[in-house]
């Protein structure tokens, strides 16, 4: 048994991957029109609206579904399970893939995207009363710290290749990343805790627009307990993925104990939303909201029955309940931060939002670039771990088929 | 399993708790009140006769464009919103004779929302209380349109190189003596321009004169943290589709929740370093991921 990270090898331009080319040149077709034509040719936007599926999806569901990176970094590194090392790069990849489509899709849905630069290189005018700009430094910061954590990735392949200024470029850097490592890994789990509470701060300003089933002033603990949630979520996802597509082992046993964590973050995420509505006295809005009402018991059924099924991976692993409830949980916080940013958010008489085709289609070539850099990502850099297997196969059945790569 | 002592985990998940957590009883930030030479506008909707005068003198006074909309075949210049091209509009709560003309534009607020939010600082308190913008630091994030509890901010959806788009008191006109064009406009004295003192003055006079004629009050003195622009009605505020907002500034809770958190850097600075000492610690013990295999 190794824990060591190998590329997976194989062929590129598979079926799946042609039909992530034909979605990402439809979102460019697309994009062209919005950088000519303003926001309002493509998009369902509105002056009562201003946010939209971009923000809502791209960025704040986004970097929610990419929080695998954080949270399995805070269980590897600081409760120190060890156990789970293998699941840390592919984490950190499927997070700086994440948050690299959130910052582009920042890039599409700003109006004056070219003023963009000023934000971090202009201190002297930093608003520091306004939580969007800690939101964009932190989320600028932990891209580059990402990187910084993928970077061995990239080493361990040059130390390997014919090339003598690579090799030794490696060879003097790797030794030295892993010297720093626990900085970075310290900012890495500072700057997630920073801004992914901070999204759920930036509501709290619009009190009388957000619904008061969502908008509390633990609106940053509730977006940061869904980050974990989410987070935990992805990587069971990830692994099953992998499997799948990859022929990876599966780690039903592993995942099976990780299950416990997840099911706490869960539960006390719906503790502190029954707590905060009670302690409001607005529990009762919880059944006279009509389509609201029936929104926020969504959330909360979806996060409770997910909960159930990560308790009872403790007792008894198995991979299709694990899926079930990994899914569960990451539809229970994408749709709670869906909700709080859309549904709930209401600007008044006569403002209606619903995202455009274009909208859809400019969302949809961001997912598939996401998965064209994955596939690429694992099958030419050392990115899975083969923890079961003595020798990785080399092009394996699945592959040709295309199965889900 | 290398030895990781319980409190030292505690005191990991300790920081970031402090860190996430909103700590209800966090030093409530100072309020920013409104000054009495701040400029502003007296609107008394129960003079106003929806002749909208003020629209289009605002218009001129701004050379923005008209927005024309076709009625049975013949143009008009009918803005029926505030929108990327109209910064003052009259309109009607209801028809009949419960009905109220509102003026809908930029309130002007002594603690705004949109300024709070603003990155850096394109929306900021301008000379004399205007809430002025700064094209130049403006990134078109539009989060000002999502905090500003009167939707006054809009944006230039149909064009390339977009700008926010609001009334900001004919500031430009100040140097050459003149105030507000659509104070200038109006035939009733519906809209008054001047120092916030004089505007509260003119307003309880009114109220005094004829108490039977109003209801409620000067809204904008206290609403929000107090607004610039000040209202009278003969109907309920809120029928009038201003929001009914306490006497605390709109932005005041969510700086108290986010400086409680931040305060002096403190909270993250010193998470960071737990983290990244038992992190350190972790591996010296031939953990952190390394060992177990």
């Amino acid at each position: 048994m190794t824990t060591e990270a190998r590329a997976v090898g194989g062929r590129l331009l598979t079926p799946t991957f042609k039909l992530m080319l034909v979605l990402w040149a439809a979102a460019t077709a697309v994009g062209v029109v919005r950088f000519t034509q303003g926001l309002g040719a493509v998009t369902a936007l509105n002056d009562g609206y201003p946010w939209g599926l971009w923000i809502a999806f791209d960025v704040v569901v986004g970097t929610g579904l990419a929080s695998g990176g954080y949270a399995i970094a805070l269980l590897v590194y600081v409760l120190n399970r060890g156990r789970y090392h293998p699941l840390v790069r592919p984490a950190i990849l499927t997070s700086a893939l994440g948050y690299s489509v959130a910052g582009i899709a920042v890039m599409f849905d700003v109006g004056r995207y070219w003023a963009l630069w000023k934000v971090p290189v202009m201190p002297w005018r930093w608003n520091t009363s306004s939580i969007l700009l800690e939101v964009a430094l932190c989320i600028m910061a932990y891209l580059a710290v990402l990187l910084v954590e993928l970077s061995p990735a990239l080493l361990e392949r040059w130390i390997t290749v014919e090339h003598p200024r690579r090799q030794a470029f490696a060879a003097r850097w790797l030794p030295r990343l892993a010297r720093a490592l626990p900085f970075v890994i310290a900012l890495g789990l500072v700057l997630p805790t920073m801004h992914q509470s901070s999204l759920g701060s930036l509501l709290v300003v619009a009190g009388t627009k957000v619904h008061p089933l969502w908008h509390t002033g633990a609106l940053p603990l509730l977006f940061l307990l869904t980050a974990f949630g989410m987070g935990y979520a992805v990587l069971y996802f990830e692994t099953i993925f992998s499997n799948v597509a990859f022929r990876r082992p599966l780690e039903t046993r592993l995942l099976g104990s990780l299950g416990v964590f997840i099911a706490g973050v869960l539960l006390v995420f719906v503790a502190v939303r029954f707590a905060g509505l009670m302690g409001a006295g607005r529990l009762g809005l919880t059944v006279t909201s009509g389509t609201l009402s029936f929104f926020f018991w969504a959330e909360t059924l979806l996060l409770l029955s997910a909960a159930g099924l990560f308790l009872q991976q403790w007792v008894h692993a198995s991979p299709a309940t694990q899926l079930q409830a990994a899914l569960l949980a990451l539809a229970g916080g994408a749709l709670y931060r869906i909700d709080a940013f859309l549904v709930a958010f209401q600007p008044g008489h006569g403002w209606r939002y619903f995202p455009s085709l274009g909208e859809i289609l400019i969302t949809l070539g961001f997912i598939a670039t996401e998965t064209m850099v994955y596939i690429v990502a694992v099958r030419r850099f050392p990115i899975l771990a083969g923890v079961s297997l003595t020798e990785p196969e080399r092009a394996p059945a699945g592959l040709q088929e295309g199965a889900a790569s | 399993m290398p030895n990781v002592s319980r409190r030292t985990v505690l005191r990991t998940l300790g920081g970031a708790a402090a860190l996430a957590a909103a700590p209800a009883p966090a030093e409530a930030r100072a309020p920013r009140p409104p000054h009495d030479d701040d400029l502003g506008l007296l609107f008394d909707s129960t003079r106003c006769v929806g002749c909208r005068a003020c629209t289009v003198r605002c218009r001129e006074a701004n050379s923005l464009p008209e927005d024309v909309k076709l009625v049975d075949g013949v143009p008009y210049d009918a803005p029926i919103d505030l929108n990327d091209r109209t910064l003052t509009v009259i309109k009607r709560t209801s028809d009949g004779a419960d009905g109220a003309f509102v003026k809908a534009q930029c309130m002007h607020c002594a603690d705004p929302a949109c300024v709070s939010v603003c990155m850096l600082g394109a929306l900021h308190k301008g000379e004399r209380g205007v809430v002025a913008y700064d094209v130049s630091r403006c990134v078109g994030c539009r989060y000002c349109q999502v905090a500003c509890p009167f939707n006054v901010p809009r944006f230039q959806w149909s064009s390339a190189t977009p700008r926010i788009v609001k009334c900001e008191l004919c500031r430009h006109r100040w140097r050459e003596g003149k105030g507000a064009a659509c104070a200038e406009a109006c035939p009733r004295e519906a809209v008054v321009f001047g120092p916030r003192a004089e505007l509260r003055a003119e307003a309880h006079r009114r109220l005094e004169a004829e108490p039977g004629r109003y209801q409620g009050g000067v809204y904008g003195e206290r609403e929000g943290g107090g607004t610039g622009v000040l209202v009278l009605s003969a109907v309920p505020f809120t029928a009038m589709g201003l929001p009914a907002l306490g006497s605390e500034a709109v932005p005041a809770l969510g700086e108290t929740i986010q400086h409680g958190i931040y305060q002096g850097f403190v909270a993250p600075v010193v998470l960071f370093g737990a983290l990244a000492w038992v992190t350190w610690r972790n591996r010296r013990a031939g953990g952190g991921g390394e060992g177990e295999r």
